[in-house]
């Protein structure tokens, strides 16, 4: 091979490399990432089962119900709408009725959210931003230090 | 009047900043000697009053003063005295006081020890340092005052925030700031090597020092954040994809990259502008990341700092520095004479193809982590990228590049042959696949993907050894004979074999966790007994403790061997902080060999039982220690004969080229 010759097929492989990886990085932001959704986009846009989706909002007061050993099921509301939950594992610290949550997973075909991590952020006045803006958009929101 | 002192130190730091930049840069340009001359004192005396501010607001908290905004938001009088001391850099306005304290400290040691470099060299790099604090300092004052005062001063103070009182918390951001601004002094040099419009290898060997601190100190400082996650959130994961990891994860593979190149530009002389460029992302991805975790744009489980005003401000830093850097690049690298070309199979076309693997890694990561930002400001959805995204991503491309590490320190500079570098790495070969193989026989789950990556990751470790035993001639000559070569092998070489060695740990460390380890929910009542891995484990008491600023109630959890005896009791807990009513979880982990036990307690359940979530974590301690191992490495580099003899021998020829701009 000529010199020349040498560094195109070393600038091909190059690109080649970086082209596979282009193609990884697209294919994997449409397969791999999860949307997040309120209550109330629930209720208008229906979410397929299977299709993994993070859940937030507010843990609906009175809705918590642990059942047999780790599992626990519980509403996910805001101001328009309500979704049952279920997850089976220790929930973090600051989970309680009435505070934001982050769930993730998939619904069931029965229309029951089957989560397999729940986040609650680890500060008192602290909201999941997610879930502190859609409160807002629905007017509800009232800032926790006021 | 303390607070006044350091407030007053602050506006001078910023003043002296500003002189820092102006006069230097102008002797640099006009040729002024005396001018020039000015840039070490001030850049020492600016790195002097930064200390007396931080010192002031260190007094501050180990005297609990309320009357300070900051103190009173973040600390309580009844706080361990370590905390209060450590508290100072746990929220954003002394964590930003810590970044300019540790970018004035980088100016002074330029000041100090690099009276080598050529003097208009040295002017120009101290005033793109000054303009770097300058735009800080005014930042801090404008924005993140943390001398503001309160009146009246309250009584009590607001705690800090529990989860962050922690020893590993204490030392993680001065670790990663050292890391993270550090690399500042190679963007500093960057810049000034194109505003001269001059490059040679030589500036690579002044560089590389600089880049080996900086990347010892961030490899550390990402360690211990990830050791702190672990062991301080309860939920025993090591890495989260987190935008705040991600943050500083970037700047570690495109400096480590920049590592790599500068080796290309110092003794081959080529790769020049590329390693200019590097040099300038590095610190840029810095920047970017502290305007990620200051800005609050990000939701994130370390997002403790929002507010959206002082964010815009970063944010017109960022543009600043980065669009001005490569403005400057863009305009002047055409000017700098290009590097020699090189044979694709070499050592140079080795470290070419790290930087092709580990640039790229960056970029998956940068997408990832910028991707739902964009997205939300285009379309208004909120999306998250995580794990199954960089598993795609950059766990293929780190793995590519993974598997080619030990074949690049064996190809000879200038022309290699990779035929014999693979034969001479056939043991290597076979021992990593031996191991592999024996993986796959003992352990059953997941074992394809776990043999594959023990495999692998034996493969680093036995190519960095082979690199050691090919150079002290180790079975070619004497035993005795290899040892004294052996020591004596330049430190250097010592150094990249320990790195890729630490690599190789830490790669089996991530790998024995992913695949092999074992998670265990349950309800357990007193007296019963659960089996994990072989060991069991009994549940013994729920007991209620007190803190000096914390009540807790205790698990506690005798563990016993195969045999039946006692080996050691795990105490886990979950505690309330009483200043600010927040629970936390104290996990327990018991360290058995490498691997780990961890427990951690969930919620009273009503029938007297508590919820307890057991891992067992093979060879999870590897994955810190190999970092350790790698920080080993980047020192013992950095000791090196070459860099500590060599570079002040180098500038007295090259000054006088260094003079004529």
């Amino acid at each position: 091979m000529t010199r020349k010759q040498k560094r195109l097929s070393i600038i091909a492989g190059a690109l080649g490399f970086l082209g596979a990886a282009t193609a990884l990085t697209f294919y994997a932001l449409g397969q791999k990432t999860s949307y997040f959704y309120m209550p109330a986009d629930i209720a208008n846009a229906a979410v397929p089962p299977g299709q993994r989706v993070r859940l937030g909002g507010l843990v609906e007061d009175g809705s918590v119900v642990r059942g047999q050993g780790s599992q626990v099921s519980f509403a996910v509301a805001d101001t328009e709408n309500r979704v049952p939950v279920v997850y089976v594992g220790l929930l973090p610290d600051l989970f309680r009725e009435g505070q934001g949550v982050v769930t993730e997973g998939t619904f069931d075909a029965g229309g029951t959210f089957v989560a397999d991590s729940v986040l609650a952020k680890h500060d008192e006045n602290y909201m999941p931003k997610e879930v502190a803006d859609s409160l807002k958009e629905q007017g509800v929101w009232q800032h926790a230090q006021e | 009047m303390m607070i006044e002192t350091g407030h007053f130190a602050l506006v001078l730091a910023f003043a002296l900043s500003l002189a820092q930049v102006v006069l230097p840069l102008v002797g640099a340009r006009t040729g002024d000697a005396r001018l020039m001359a000015t840039g070490r004192p001030v850049a020492i005396t600016c790195f002097a009053m930064t200390a007396l501010a931080f010192a002031a607001l260190v007094m501050a908290y180990v005297l609990s003063d309320f009357s300070v905004v900051n103190v009173f938001e973040n600390s309580h009088s009844q706080k361990p005295m370590l905390y209060k001391v450590t508290g100072t850099w746990g929220n954003h306005e002394g964590s930003m006081l810590l970044w300019v304290l540790i970018l004035t400290l980088f100016g002074a040691l330029v000041a100090a020890f690099g009276r080598n470099l050529p003097a208009t060299l040295q002017a120009t790099v101290l005033s793109v340092q000054g303009m770097v604090g300058a735009a800080f300092f005014l930042f801090i004052l404008m924005t993140s005052n943390p001398f503001a005062r309160l009146n009246p001063a309250p009584i009590e103070g607001r705690d800090l925030n529990p989860i962050l009182q922690d020893i590993g918390l204490a030392i993680h951001p001065p670790l990663l700031y050292l890391g993270y601004v550090g690399f500042s002094v190679c963007f500093s040099f960057a810049v000034a090597a194109l505003i001269e419009g001059r490059i040679d290898a030589a500036w690579a060997r002044w560089v590389r020092p600089w880049t080996l601190v900086a990347w010892v100190f961030l490899t550390g400082g990402i360690a211990m954040g990830s050791f702190w996650a672990y062991y301080e959130l309860g939920w025993g994961g090591f890495w989260f994809w987190d935008p705040v990891e991600n943050a500083s994860f970037m700047p570690w593979l495109a400096g480590t990259a920049l590592l790599h190149s500068a080796i290309v530009m110092e003794k081959r002389g080529a790769l020049k502008i590329w390693t200019l460029l590097l040099s300038i992302l590095t610190f840029s991805l810095s920047l970017l990341g502290t305007f990620l975790v200051r800005s609050g744009v990000l939701t994130s489980v370390h997002a403790f700092a929002s507010d959206p005003s002082r964010g815009v401000f970063i944010l017109a830093i960022l543009v600043f520095f980065i669009g001005g850097a490569l403005a400057l690049f863009a305009w002047r690298s055409q000017s700098l004479a290009p590097g020699g070309l090189f044979h694709p199979i070499s050592r140079e076309g080795a470290l070419v193809l790290n930087n092709l693997f580990l640039s790229t890694a960056t970029a998956t990561v940068l997408v990832g982590t910028l991707y739902p930002l964009a997205i939300e400001a285009v379309t208004g959805d909120k999306i998250s990228v995580g794990e199954p995204f960089f598993n795609l991503t950059f766990g293929p491309v780190f793995a590519v590049l993974l598997v080619a590490v030990p074949f690049g320190p064996l190809l000879a500079w200038k022309r290699g042959d990779l035929f014999a570098a693979a034969q001479r790495l056939t043991m290597a070969f076979a021992l990593a696949a031996l191991a592999g193989i024996l993986a796959l026989l003992f352990l059953d789950r997941n074992a394809a993907l776990a043999a594959l990556g023990i495999g692998l990751a034996f493969w680093l470790v036995f190519g960095a050894l082979t690199d050691l035993a090919l150079r002290a001639g180790i079975g070619k000559v004497t035993p005795r004979t290899a040892l004294r070569r052996l020591v004596g092998l330049p430190r250097s070489a010592h150094g990249t074999a320990l790195a890729h060695l630490g690599l190789g740990l830490s790669t089996l460390g991530v790998v024995a966790v992913v695949t092999l380890q074992t998670e265990t929910i349950l309800t357990m009542k007193p007296g019963e007994t659960v089996d994990v891995a072989d060991y069991t484990l009994r549940f013994e008491a729920l007991s209620p403790h007190r803190g000096p600023n914390y009540t807790e109630d205790q698990g506690i959890f005798p563990v016993f061997n195969a045999d039946g005896d006692r080996i050691a009791t795990i105490m886990s807990s979950k505690r309330l902080y009483t200043a600010r009513r927040m629970p936390t979880t104290e996990a327990g982990i018991e360290t058995l060999g490498l691997s780990q036990l961890y427990v951690s307690l969930g919620d009273e359940t009503d029938d007297g039982g508590v919820v307890v979530r057991i891992w067992w974590k093979p060879l999870v301690t590897l994955i810190w220690l190999g970092a350790l191992v790698m920080m080993i490495g980047g020192t013992l580099s950095l000791a090196d004969r070459r860099l500590r003899v060599g570079a002040p021998a180098r500038p007295r020829k090259a000054e006088p080229a260094a003079a004529a701009p």
